[in-house]
């Protein structure tokens, strides 16, 4: 390497959700090339899907992530509710709704104040934060044990629930089991807030874009476990309309496929969108405390999405207290859903962003081809893209704070590589 | 030298895995801070980007072997390793991505990714134990948060950790939950499966799905007949006995034999 070349690597980044790196090579002090690279090894789950039951696809695919299950739990089994054409029972649905806020709740504050605060305040982990803020942690664990508590009490355990199928679930809680959870969550309100302060005081690196946002919108809630898909460049379609209007395609260096939106190729899913496509639809509490933060209508700082994701957490615990205050035990835990010739498609907000689903039955519902877009895949063309960003705003900086504010770039993600593979190492090169 | 305490160095690894269960360790929110100081979390990326150097006194190993680094690296692990424990079903027995041990792998690439001569991978997904020898195994899919609370209390304090070995009736008969194969007429894999996930699966009226694993001694044909009983077909059984712990011999062996 010559004394002009500067190569930065990082080759098994920390603080994400499975394995990946990332390269950044300048040359005589430009920005040649950057990479962010997928490693974690492909487990073929479209393919091992092939020939097994409609009914088996919530359990199996929950497997492809331990920090979002819900997301493919939910995803799956409306694209075969929507195969079977059965639609789920008002207090069946706000009944996934309220599992999906517990896992909002343990993945946002787990993401948060364990793996990205860390970046903005100069530690190596949660643990090592620790024995400086304590109280903090202690707060966030808390936070993060309330929303595992909502997964637990419906879904039977915190990572892969068992109380979850096509049509419903095996056993509906009784008003009291939920209802035991509201003082923990009037606790978490304040808590919550506490969070958005907390996140909306650090330090910010001056960068904004102009993001394609892609998001699910439903009118009068902020979606979470159904809507149409959205984005800000005007698409307005049906879920079953997504392969019309998105693209995979496959690189060399990732075991993850790369996602464009037709006519306008990079595009941004998770909080950043879900917040400037909705964000008149968040509570009135999450939406103050949005204000108070000075986030404003659209945020395009991906480094404040650490902020949205403490305000969705604040939604989702106001939404939690909401939906429990409602709830009616159903009378039955499943409607029926009979598997017919046809195809189903499913997609839900998981944590990180959409994830979309599509499935082929035949009419005795075994699952002939399936397809699952995880949302982390989706956002790695944007990663990249912001990255050059960073990098060129940045090309003045020590090589190993230059890997830092790259690593950072790429956590506001909330990369979730073990979804993505179908993800990340940091490598700088500088010549 | 005046004598100074040494925390023991606990490392966390990843092999093909969907991580839920080293997220188990920081879903341990009443624990994990006192974990914390009990041991040196040497080596824990998805938590920490600190790094310290082994050897390791405790390595949580996750996830299955998939690639032909994976191997590799397993060698220099366990070298590096005092302890090596299993964390899984995936490190333990394969996982569900050890489906493509009764496919042919070459084919499903394809299926998946547009490119297949990019994708380097095994033909098959083997558990940890086949390539290295392994000290203790957590079993689940996911593992359960309370047997690795006391693994690692158990291994702080020098005793081997109280694990089961029984099936998962033993935890429904404890739970008092009414039995839902003989009573309820659900196909339930229960009998054959080991115990440890507190039964949960009946408690929330649906039959056991196996992701224990194979209990100690599972009589197979027992629960066939069972199952053959309530309507199921040998069909029926290979798919339940295919997923999570597929590999596991017991059920491997048990699968094949009623293909």
């Amino acid at each position: 390497m010559s004394e002009a070349t500067r190569e930065i690597r990082t080759d098994y980044l920390a603080r994400v959700e499975g394995e990946g790196a990332m390269l950044v090579r300048i040359r005589d002090g430009a920005l040649e090339e950057v990479q962010f690279r997928i490693f974690e090894p492909p487990r073929f789950f479209e393919a091992l899907l092939r020939g097994r039951r409609f009914s088996e696809a919530p359990d199996i695919t929950a497997r492809i992530c331990g920090i979002c299950p819900i997301a493919y739990m939910a995803s799956s089994a409306q694209a075969m509710e929507r195969a079977c054409g059965v639609e789920l029972p008002e207090q069946l649905r706000l009944l996934r709704r309220l599992v999906y806020c517990g896992e909002w709740i343990e993945s946002h504050v787990l993401h948060v104040a364990m793996l990205h605060a860390p970046d903005f305040l100069g530690y190596d982990g949660a643990i090592e934060l620790a024995r400086d803020r304590r109280d903090l942690v202690e707060l966030a664990l808390r936070l993060k044990k309330l929303g595992n508590e909502l997964m637990r009490v419906i879904g039977g355990r915190e990572v892969h629930p068992v109380n979850f199928r096509v049509g419903g679930f095996y056993r509906v809680p009784a008003e009291a089991e939920l209802r035991a959870l509201v003082p923990e969550l009037e606790w978490a309100r304040e808590a919550a807030r506490e969070l958005v302060r907390w996140t909306a005081g650090f330090e910010f690196p001056d960068y904004e874009r102009e993001y394609a946002f892609v998001a699910l919108s439903q009118p009068g809630e902020y979606a979470i476990e159904r809507g149409r898909i959205v984005s800000s460049t005007g698409l307005d379609i049906d879920v079953a309309e997504y392969e019309q209007h998105f693209a995979e395609t496959h690189l060399e260096r990732s075991n993850a496929l790369h996602s464009t939106l037709a006519g306008v190729g990079a595009y941004l899913v998770g909080p950043l969108a879900r917040y400037a496509l909705s964000h008149d639809r968040l509570s009135d509490v999450a939406q103050e405390a949005a204000e108070e933060a000075g986030l404003g209508p659209v945020c395009r700082n991906p480094f404040k999405s650490i902020v949205v994701r403490a305000v969705e957490t604040l939604y989702a615990v106001d939404e939690a207290l909401r939906i429990i205050a409602a709830y009616e035990r159903p009378a039955t835990p499943a409607v029926p859903c009979l598997p017919r010739a046809a195809s189903g498609h499913g997609c839900t907000e998981a944590p990180r962003g959409i994830c979309w689903h599509r499935y082929e039955l035949d009419a005795e519902g075994t699952i002939l081809d399936a397809k699952i877009v995880p949302p982390t895949s989706q956002n790695q063309k944007t990663i990249e893209e912001d990255l050059v960003g960073v990098v060129r705003a940045s090309l003045d900086l020590p090589d190993e704070r230059l890997a830092h504010v790259c690593e950072q770039t790429i956590r506001n993600y909330d990369p979730c590589i073990s979804c993505a593979t179908h993800f990340l190492r940091l490598e700088v090169e500088r010549s | 030298m005046s004598a100074v305490s040494v925390k023991p160095k606990l490392a966390v690894w990843k092999f093909s895995s969907c991580d839920g269960c080293q997220l188990t360790l920081l879903d341990c929110e009443d624990e994990l801070l006192a974990i914390a100081e009990g041991v040196d979390i040497a080596y824990f990326p998805e938590a920490t980007s600190a790094e310290v150097e082994g050897p390791y006194d405790v390595s949580l190993v996750e996830g299955s072997v998939t690639t032909a680094h994976d191997v590799d690296r397993i060698h220099e692990i366990r070298e590096r390793s005092a302890l090596l424990v299993t964390i899984g079903a995936c490190a333990t027995s394969g996982g569900i991505q050890a489906l493509r041990n009764f496919a042919d792998v070459r084919e499903w690439i394809p299926l998946v990714y547009a490119s297949p001569e990019f994708v380097s991978t095994l033909e098959t997904s083997t558990p940890i134990a086949d390539h290295v020898a392994v000290d203790l195994e957590l079993r689940g899919c996911p593992i359960s948060k309370a047997q690795l609370v006391e693994t690692i209390s158990a291994l702080l304090a020098g005793r081997r950790p109280r694990l089961p070995t029984t099936s998962v009736c033993i935890e429904c008969k404890a739970r008092g939950t009414p039995c839902v194969l003989v009573a309820g007429g659900a196909w339930c894999l229960g009998p054959v499966t080991q115990a440890g996930c507190g039964a949960l699966c009946p408690a929330y009226g649906r039959g056991c799905y196996g992701c224990f694993g194979p209990m100690e001694s599972p009589n197979m044909d027992a629960l066939a007949r069972r199952w053959h009983e309530l309507g199921a077909s040998d069909a029926d059984l290979v798919r339940a006995l295919r997923t999570f712990n597929a590999n596991a011999p017991a059920f491997r062996e048990a699968s094949l034999d009623r293909e």
